[in-house]
């Protein structure tokens, strides 16, 4: 295959740049999805990014994007452009799993907003990407169907739970995926994948068609390699819905644009209390950030925000209670599996216990505790309180600065295993970046640095609500200062060598 | 303070959530949830009298719209995806005795 028409930054051009060249002529949709469909039958099968490959939906929307530049008209920022999604985002007739036993044969009847949107920028499908289990996890290891390995290191997890999209990315397979962000599922997977990785502000993209996890902290967003790209994805995908109440009625234009503008006069927080909790390497890239910001003009300082590291043992109170009460819907009666029972009653738990992996079993159980008679005032409505506390600690942090500069995680890609057999010890791969999630604010993650073992380090950029573009204002100053080869897709002859 | 959930407990919660615990899933599960319960007995201990709770990140207050006609999804696409289908209606094991 000739170079030019890669799918990726592998062949050294990103979306942006592929997306101009199919607009102007210059190269065929139809060629970068046969690129993009080689690179994935003949690599996946290793790696296991993606649940299902929708390669003859591709094709067809290859042909459409074609026809369209060859008769005139512009099919779009996104012409042509390879898109992995995550597997919980529905997609019309297709698989849409949440790699649950409970959804595997089931495909939806409507497409989510942001696939809409997809298909109307001339994007091209590649297929639905691996996830923990209705995206609880911080590794892809709770998938129903197998973990997905992350490319830089076969032998280490992706991170979670939109494993399959960052991995995807880092793999070249695609130069833009999308994900969910939860607690963290956006950036984590990006930090330990070497990919860019932007949670938006909660109700700046429509969660139209987003399966449900826990309501109030879901949020759709883009991956990318690099921040450019991400922001364009970003633009497209964001926007007011009305089939989501919750989403907002802003403009969101000027984001790809705000990547170029610089970080004069920026005003920048380093988060102490982040940087004790990481690991010599995640710390060390973050204060190297904070010099490149530095030397380009922002004002940068230490800041000190410990309430921010109670948002853990919040979320894990507030988000499984939400998902006890969201997944209270696989009943065996709407949707996917039913085992068969005496009555309604055990037909609906047999099928439960059946269709759910034993992490959603246990989110289940947690959520319904902490709701339950009794319990309901100790657990959820102090952690209600704890997500109050947070957003103060923000709200102090803003009125000094733009924008906030932490380690999105505690610790570099781990391997297969390592965390499987203690549920606490993976929820502390999110310490970093729930406290965005329970505020509602954007948050981002910028690969920065590669650790001694070659493994890539994220840095984090965090903002107020609505404030993406003083982020990647910020994103962008941090990437180009990043150490060279610091992010995927990761180079040739690297999985060789191992 | 260590949390303890006991095997009853654990059967209670299960019911409410309609899950089918086996007897070992309830023993390994009260385990955990007592593990994870334990961890957030810092937030527990936190005076946080008169913190107004939060629900949600946005001020939001209801969201209206025109009471007009408009398309649905179709219900053959709908009920395509449910496991059982009886006369285009979603099928239940019975749920009411059977007449005497």
């Amino acid at each position: 295959m000739s170079a030019p028409v890669g799918p990726s930054g592998a062949s050294g051009i990103g979306a942006v740049e592929l997306a101009a060249r199919v607009r102007a002529g210059e190269v065929l949709a139809a060629d970068v999805a046969e690129a993009a469909l080689e690179q994935v039958g003949r690599r996946d099968g290793e790696l296991h990014c993606f649940n299902t490959v929708t390669g003859d939906a591709m094709r067809l929307a290859a042909g459409a994007v074609d026809r369209l530049v060859s008769s005139g008209v512009d099919p779009g920022p996104l012409a042509g452009v390879p898109v992995a999604v995550k597997d919980n985002l529905c997609t019309r007739g297709v698989p849409t799993t949440c790699s649950s036993k409970m959804l595997e044969h089931w495909a939806p009847p409507y497409d989510a907003t942001v696939v809409r949107k997809l298909a109307a920028a001339g994007a091209l499908v590649v297929g639905k990407t691996n996830l923990d289990e209705f995206a609880m996890g911080s590794s892809t290891e709770n998938s129903a169907f197998g973990p997905t390995r992350n490319p830089w290191d076969t032998s280490r997890v992706p991170g979670g739970s939109s494993g399959g999209s960052a991995a995807a990315v880092a793999a070249g397979f695609a130069p833009l995926a999308l994900g969910s962000d939860t607690g963290g599922s956006i950036r984590q997977p990006a930090a330990l994948c070497g990919v860019v990785g932007i949670k938006p502000t909660y109700g700046l993209v429509s969660r139209y068609g987003l399966v449900a996890f826990a309501s109030s902290l879901d949020q759709v967003g883009p991956f990318a390699a690099t921040v450019g790209e991400a922001a364009l994805l970003l633009e497209v995908i964001a926007g007011h819905d009305e089939m989501d109440s919750t989403s907002l009625d802003r403009p969101v234009d000027g984001l790809l644009a705000a990547t170029g503008m610089g970080v004069g006069g920026l005003r920048v927080g380093v988060v102490t209390d982040f940087l004790a909790g990481a690991s010599g390497d995640c710390a060390a890239a973050v204060r190297s950030a904070a010099e490149v910001l530095a030397g380009a003009g922002a004002a940068v300082e230490e800041v000190a925000l410990p309430e921010l590291l109670h948002g853990l043992s919040a979320y894990y109170l507030i988000a499984p209670a939400e998902a006890s009460s969201n997944l209270a819907r696989y009943d065996g009666v709407r949707y996917g599996l039913r085992v068969d029972g005496d009555d309604v009653e055990q037909m609906n738990a047999r099928t439960r216990a059946e269709g759910f992996g034993p992490e959603v079993r246990r989110r289940i159980m947690l959520g319904t505790y902490v709701l339950s008679a009794g319990y309901y005032d100790a657990y959820y409505a102090q952690a209600q309180r704890v997500r109050t506390l947070v957003a103060r600690a923000f709200a102090r942090a803003y009125e000094r600065f733009d924008v906030l500069l932490a380690p999105t995680t505690p610790s570099v890609a781990f391997p297969l295993g390592a965390k499987t057999a203690d549920p606490l010890e993976m929820y502390l791969a999110d310490l970093f970046t729930i406290p965005s999630n329970l505020a509602g604010h954007p948050a981002m993650s910028v690969p920065f640095a590669l650790d001694a073992q070659g493994l890539p380090v994220g840095v984090q950029v965090l903002a107020p609500a609505l404030g993406e573009m003083a982020m990647l204002r910020a994103g962008s100053v941090v990437e180009a200062g990043a150490m060279p080869g610091a992010r995927g897709p990761v180079p040739a002859g690297r999985e060789a060598a191992r | 303070m260590a949390v303890e959930l006991s095997p009853a407990e654990v059967q209670h919660v299960a019911r409410l959530a309609r899950l089918a615990l086996s007897v070992e899933e309830s023993e390994a599960v009260a385990g955990q949830l007592s593990a994870i319960l334990d961890h957030v007995e810092a937030v527990r201990a936190l005076d946080l009298e008169g913190v107004p709770a939060t629900s949600h990140p946005l001020e939001l207050v209801n969201v209206l719209r025109d009471d007009v006609e408009r398309p649905c999804l179709d219900r053959a696409d709908v009920l395509g995806g449910a496991p059982a289908v009886e006369d285009g209606r979603f099928a239940v094991p019975r749920i009411l005795g059977e007449a005497p």
